[in-house]
């Protein structure tokens, strides 16, 4: 098997959309629609066809109590829904801050590791990390 | 208000002396303290039982947590505990000197 697509809720998909192709650099890939909502994706600039990252809807009555509970918890403690790898984390910490994205931890490095976590204004925090 | 009894239980497990150690050098998230742990220290434990971990330092007065915007942050507050107890073992130190120096 292989991984195709990931995914991270957000709270609005428009405003996702946005915010992940114009600040944070992706490149939209699917926009269909499904029922009330969009089969939104994305993916990195330089691997087209690589994973793509769904820009998933919170609206799900069923379950959206539950997955607020859940992501409220992950904000409050810092830790990030998903991890995205990039060339230089201090580069984009710079690049984003400069655009005004949120960081909850400034790059730190640990164990050879350099990582930063940002608030992606969706409603989660996104890791990224350098390799 | 914490005990000496809270202190020394919360201190009698090297886990949590390294978290204190890692708490005083700077304030950090969960998030943070995990991977700290896990990356320069080798600590093979999950976030939940670090969670553990803390609740039991914040139960002694040691640590507390503080909320900024929507995120907690961890903080050291152990050092009024902390002189206390080390003040507890001085005298204890003092006494045997003095038996000593009354022997010789």
């Amino acid at each position: 098997m292989e991984i195709y697509v990931t995914s991270v809720p957000v709270d609005d998909q428009q405003m996702a959309l946005e915010f992940y192709t114009n600040v944070l650099g992706f490149e939209k890939k699917t926009d269909d629609p499904v029922g009330g909502a969009r089969w939104l994706t994305v993916v990195g600039p330089k691997s087209l066809d690589g994973v793509e990252l769904l820009l998933e809807p919170t609206g799900n009555q069923a379950i959206s109590e539950e997955l607020e509970a859940y992501r409220d918890a992950l904000v409050t403690n810092g830790i990030p829904w998903t991890s995205f790898a990039c060339e230089g984390v201090e580069a984009e910490y710079e690049r984003l801050s400069e655009q005004g994205v949120e960081f909850t931890q400034k790059p730190m490095t640990a164990g050879g590791v350099t990582m930063a976590v940002f608030n992606d204004t969706c409603g989660n925090l996104i890791q990224i990390i350098q390799q | 208000m914490s005990s000496n009894d809270d202190v020394f239980r919360a201190l009698a497990d090297d886990t949590r002396r390294l978290i204190l150690e890692e708490l005083t050098d700077n304030e950090q998230t969960l998030f943070e303290l995990c991977a700290r742990l896990t990356m320069e220290h080798d600590v093979d434990m999950s976030r939940q039982g670090v969670s553990k971990h803390l609740d039991v330092l914040e139960e002694a007065g040691l640590i507390t947590s503080t909320r900024r915007g929507r995120t907690k942050v961890l903080e050291f507050a152990g050092t009024d505990h902390l002189k206390a107890a080390a003040a507890w073992m001085d005298r204890l130190t003092e006494n045997d000197t003095d038996t000593e120096s009354e022997r010789s």
